[in-house]
C-alpha cells in the first residue's frame, strides 16, 4: 500500500516537473524584442515574418533572424499538421500579426511599404480574414 | 533534317518495289508491318533545344479559403508562442 502511495506521489511529482519544463514555451517577449517593436525599428511583414524598418545594425539583424528562424520552425510544424504549405500558414499568421499590432508599432502594407499602426484598422492583404 | 530525308527515300523505294511486283509473297498487311518502324521514324518531330534556359515560374497562389481554414490554428499558435510573436 505504501509503495502504491509512493508511486502516485512520484507520478504527480513527475507531472509537476514536466509542467515546469513546458513553461518556457509560454515565455514572453524578450526585453530587446519588446523595445524594438515599441520604438518601430522592427515591424510585422505580410509574409508572417519580422522585418527591420530602420537602418540595419548587427544587433537588430541578429534579433530578427533569431525570431524568424523560430517562427519558421513553428510554421513548418503547424503547416504540416494542417495539410497546408509553409507559405500559406505563414501568410495566415502574418494577417493576424498585423491585425494585432499596437498603435505605434510598424507593419507592412500590401504595397510593401512600412506603415505605423494607428487606432484605425491596418491596411492588409484583401485575402486576410476580418 | 538529314534523317528525315533519308526515311522518306526509303519509303519511296519500298513502295516502288511493291508496285513493280518484285516482292511477291509480301501481302499488303506484311508490307504495312514492315513499314511501320519506318513510318514511325518518318513521324518523328525534331525539336531543337532553345538557346536560353527554360525557366518555369511557379506562381504561388495562396487562396483566401486556405487562409480562412488556417485562421483559428494560427491564432492559437501566436498565443502559444508569445515570446516570438
Amino acid at each position: 500500500m505504501t509503495s502504491l502511495k509512493n508511486m502516485i506521489f512520484a507520478g504527480s511529482a513527475g507531472l509537476l516537473l514536466a509542467a515546469s519544463f513546458a513553461a518556457p514555451a509560454m515565455a514572453q517577449r524578450s526585453a530587446a524584442y519588446t523595445e524594438a517593436r515599441a520604438n518601430g525599428s522592427v515591424g510585422e511583414k505580410m509574409d508572417g515574418y519580422l522585418g527591420i524598418v530602420v537602418a540595419e545594425t548587427p544587433q537588430l539583424r541578429q534579433l530578427v533572424n533569431n525570431i524568424n528562424i523560430k517562427r519558421r520552425a513553428v510554421y513548418a510544424e503547424q503547416a504540416q499538421e494542417n495539410n497546408a504549405t509553409l507559405e500559406e500558414y505563414a501568410l495566415t499568421v502574418g494577417c493576424q500579426q498585423i491585425l494585432r499590432t499596437k498603435p505605434g508599432e510598424k507593419y507592412q502594407a500590401p504595397d510593401g511599404s512600412w506603415q505605423t499602426r494607428t487606432s484605425a484598422p491596418p491596411i492588409r492583404d484583401p485575402r486576410c480574414p476580418a | 533534317m538529314k534523317a528525315l530525308k533519308l526515311t522518306v527515300l526509303w519509303v519511296d523505294a519500298k513502295h516502288s518495289l511493291i508496285r513493280r511486283g518484285h516482292m511477291r509473297g509480301i501481302t499488303p498487311m506484311r508490307a504495312g508491318l514492315a513499314l511501320l518502324p519506318l513510318a514511325m521514324l518518318g513521324g518523328c518531330i525534331n525539336i531543337a533545344a532553345p538557346d536560353e534556359p527554360i525557366v518555369i515560374e511557379l506562381n504561388i497562389n495562396i487562396r483566401q479559403e486556405v487562409i480562412y481554414r488556417l485562421a483559428e490554428d494560427a491564432a492559437e499558435t501566436i498565443d502559444d508562442n508569445a515570446d516570438i510573436f
